[in-house]
């Protein structure tokens, strides 16, 4: 009978595999070797054309652009995002005063705070970005309203329109809309940690900071490093497509400053009719995908405490 | 669960065993997914031709009355009623053919580029908007019907005329890709140029400057009065070239564009184009383009420009709807071609952008060519033209139909404008043939860093000439000229 345990145990395997071979590893292998060819997107016919896309890839500059940016998104959202959502989860938690019954706590009003960090979560990030498209408009936007309101009349940015600041405006509002999620998720992290440890600190005379770094930090290791794959999954791709695509000149530009590898390869897709260029740059974003989730594995592997 | 006692080796599967086997298992179920899977460029087989009609006077085409159509519209600017009004006449006059199938979307690539993959297309698509198909790639790749039929079919109006005989100058040129063949036809016909409220104008007790030094004048009195000369759609720096490119031909005459169509080398390096960009340089280093303007997409800069915090915009024969939510009741729109620069022009006052838009095509493999035809036919009849324009404004490739109804303030200084252009209309094709050359490069990377200040007019002409030769030696990038 040992024939039929394998039959049985394949039986439940055998569905979800070829689910996710047919709509998982097929396409990847599609896409791979429609990286070979010359299709267009807009016919049937195409012919193989070896390594032709590899080699217009390797000199094409809006490429590289799309590249870097793309790599100092997924290097720089995760920082930002989870070291702000990380401080302002703290102060909600255990960064407030002690006060009178609970000797840990968080700051005053702490339960506003975190509704009001999660609300750009419910908003969708098109939305999010119309908005902010309209808050940096320079003519009559709120920030540049609000600077001259204060008597900053002379300071009066192009924003958007500046290849200087333009990649900041728009991971500026990543930022905003992601933070709170995370904010929620490091303050279920925290409150799993057990008072006692906070408590124990307290007595032995440690400051909020040292909690923070002490306790904290390594009790949250395992959620912050999968908000860390999430954050990079999100920087790299669809979110920073969508801000970038429905904000920014061109879009992608001024002068490429703010152009991703996820909008190149839908530009080159759904624009310019070259879906093959288009698998070559996924190619290409998939090797950053695989390589920055590879990097913050190793990174974080250790043994898990239990507590 | 499975393991029973019973067996010699009972000691069950190893974790390792299990492993290797399902891997095992997902290796052999991917070919039979593969082939499960409808491969994004598999197809082809795909549709089959309806028989053709008996070919009679009421029926030039040869349309299949009983056979079915199906027609997608690009949701946009324009709206799709005129489209639905025009296929209850073909079912009308079809009364053996089902309904018309109507789409109207506004993602015409996402919706269609999978069924022109399948081989199994509807039979007439309005391909418009932002995600309109690229024609250039289409045309190369075979999918679109030739219209010649269509065209030498006689009118709806008058059986003793030709369809090509109804249209207005340039339509049945601009669908040419591909030498004798027209691959599409433009069914709305766009005046570009520069857009102004002769109200704002009035207070200013101007007229529009005919010429350049007019031009500043009228600005730097503007200014006084905290007033823009110009705003552009700052982000979207391709609108530039509505009242630059006319304004080149205006200078250096017809061939300057023409060249530039062809992407001939130093095409761009011609003296017309950089006078024409030093003088566009000159109104933003002056401070007459309203400030924070390369900051501002299209509807942020029109609603400045209707609010009466600049003068004139460069733009379509759209805005008159786009922007008719912020437009006051007495601005008074009007279009005029752009100012020359001085007496040495070649082309006189009055040189003007016009051309199709609305790009309607008949695909190849469509199975209802001959019904896709017809219901163009319909559609470029005066009766459907007069209610386009009735309905959105803009006059149709249909030499006409603006009789009987009223017009708006824009869209009679078009027909006005268009009237004094009479022989001097050009055509810039690099929007409908170099896509990404156009918008891209030398909008946004060009003109729009020009125009921003962040480049000179010379650094401007070099490195869109650099785009116009990449492209030109691109052999991924299909080459069409002017003829």
């Amino acid at each position: 009978m040992q024939h039929g345990k394998y039959r049985f145990i394949a039986g439940f395997l055998a569905a979800p595999l070829a689910l996710y071979a047919l709509f998982v590893v097929w396409p990847f292998v599609q896409s791979i070797y429609y990286s070979f060819t010359d299709w267009t997107g807009l016919s049937p016919d195409f012919s193989l054309v070896g390594l032709d896309n590899y080699a217009r890839l390797w000199d094409d500059d809006v490429f590289w652009a799309s590249l870097r940016h793309s790599l100092l998104f997924a290097l720089l959202l995760p920082v930002l995002t989870i070291g702000l959502a990380l401080f302002f989860a703290f102060m909600i938690n255990v960064g407030g005063r002690p006060r009178r019954g609970a000797a840990v706590s968080g700051v005053r009003g702490s339960s506003f705070y975190k509704i009001a960090y999660f609300f750009p979560q419910v908003l969708s990030i098109a939305i999010v970005a119309l908005l902010f498209q309209f808050a940096y408009n320079p003519e009559s936007g709120a920030i540049n309203s609000g600077l001259r309101a204060v008597g900053l009349g002379g300071v009066q940015p192009l924003w958007l329109g500046d290849p200087d600041l333009a990649l900041w405006c728009v991971m500026a509002v990543l930022v905003w809309s992601t933070v709170g999620f995370f904010v929620v998720l490091f303050s279920a992290g925290m409150a799993s940690i057990p008072r006692d440890f906070y408590e124990a600190a307290l007595l032995d005379g440690a400051g909020r900071i040292t909690t923070f770094f002490r306790i904290t930090l390594p009790l949250l290791r395992d959620t912050i490093q999968s908000g860390w794959v999430y954050m990079g999954i999100l920087a790299l791709g669809a979110e920073s497509f969508a801000v970038v695509q429905i904000m920014t000149t061109g879009p992608g530009g001024p002068d490429y400053s703010t152009t991703v590898l996820v909008l190149y390869v839908y530009q080159s897709a759904f624009r310019d009719g070259a879906a093959a260029y288009a698998t070559t740059i996924g190619v290409a974003l998939l090797v950053v995908t695989l390589a920055f989730a590879a990097a913050v594995m190793r990174l974080g592997r250790r043994e898990r405490l239990e507590y | 669960m499975g393991s029973t006692p019973g067996h010699p080796n009972g000691g069950g599967i190893g974790r390792r065993d299990l492993i290797k086997r399902s891997a095992a298992l997902g290796l052999a179920a991917l070919p039979a997914a593969g082939f499960l899977s409808a491969c994004a460029s598999g197809g082809g087989a795909g549709g089959s031709k309806v028989e053709k009609g008996e070919v009679t006077k009421t029926n030039p085409l040869g349309v299949n009355g009983t056979a079915a159509l199906e027609v997608v519209i690009f949701d946009g600017g324009f709206g799709q009623q005129y489209a639905i009004d025009a296929e209850r006449k073909y079912n009308a006059a079809f009364p053996g053919a089902p309904k018309v199938t109507h789409k109207a979307t506004q993602k015409i690539q996402s919706e269609l580029q999978p069924r022109f993959n399948g081989g199994t297309p509807p039979d007439l698509i309005d391909n418009s908007g932002a995600e309109q198909m690229d024609m250039g790639v289409l045309v190369g790749k075979k999918q679109l019907a030739d219209l010649t039929p269509l065209l030498d079919a006689p009118s709806i109006d008058d059986p003793g005329r030709k369809v090509r005989d109804t249209l207005r100058p340039g339509i049945v040129e601009m669908g040419r890709f591909d030498g004798a063949p027209v691959r599409v036809l433009y069914y709305a016909y766009t005046v570009y140029g520069v857009w102004y409220s002769r109200t704002a104008l009035d207070r200013l007790d101007a007229r529009y400057p005919e010429t350049w030094d007019e031009m500043l004048a009228l600005c730097e009195k503007a200014k006084k009065q905290g007033v823009a000369g110009w705003t552009y759609a700052g982000k979207h720096p391709y609108y530039l070239p509505f009242s630059l490119y006319p304004f080149i031909a205006k200078i250096g005459g017809r061939e300057v564009l023409e060249s530039i169509d062809n992407l001939e080398p130093n095409a761009w390096k011609h003296p017309a184009v950089k006078a024409a960009f030093e003088a566009y340089d000159e109104l933003q280093r002056k401070g007459y383009v309203l400030k924070g303007t390369p900051g501002l997409d299209h509807i942020q800069s029109q609603t400045a420009w209707t609010k009466g915090r600049a003068l004139f915009i460069p733009n379509g024969s759209w805005v008159e709807n786009e922007a008719a939510g912020t437009m006051p009741e007495d601005f008074d729109l009007a279009v005029a071609a752009p100012s020359g620069l001085d007496a040495s022009d070649r082309m006189p006052f009055g040189t003007l952008w016009a051309s199709g838009g609305e790009p309607f095509i008949v695909p190849a493999k469509a199975r209802n060519v001959e019904g896709g035809m017809e219901q163009l036919r319909i559609m470029l009849g005066e009766e459907s033209s007069r209610n386009f324009t009735r309905q959105v404004k803009s006059l149709t490739a249909f030499d006409g139909g603006t009789d009987g109804i009223e017009l708006t303030p824009g869209l009679e200084s078009g027909l006005a404008a268009l009237e004094k252009a009479g022989e001097n209309v050009v055509n810039p094709r690099l929007p409908d043939w170099y896509v990404k050359l156009q918008k891209e490069q030398i909008g946004v990377a060009g003109l729009g860093e020009m125009m921003a200040g962040r480049l000179t007019p010379a650094e401007a002409v070099g490195r869109i000439q650099g785009f116009a030769d990449r492209a030109a030696q691109d052999p991924s990038v299909r080459k069409y000229r002017h003829r």
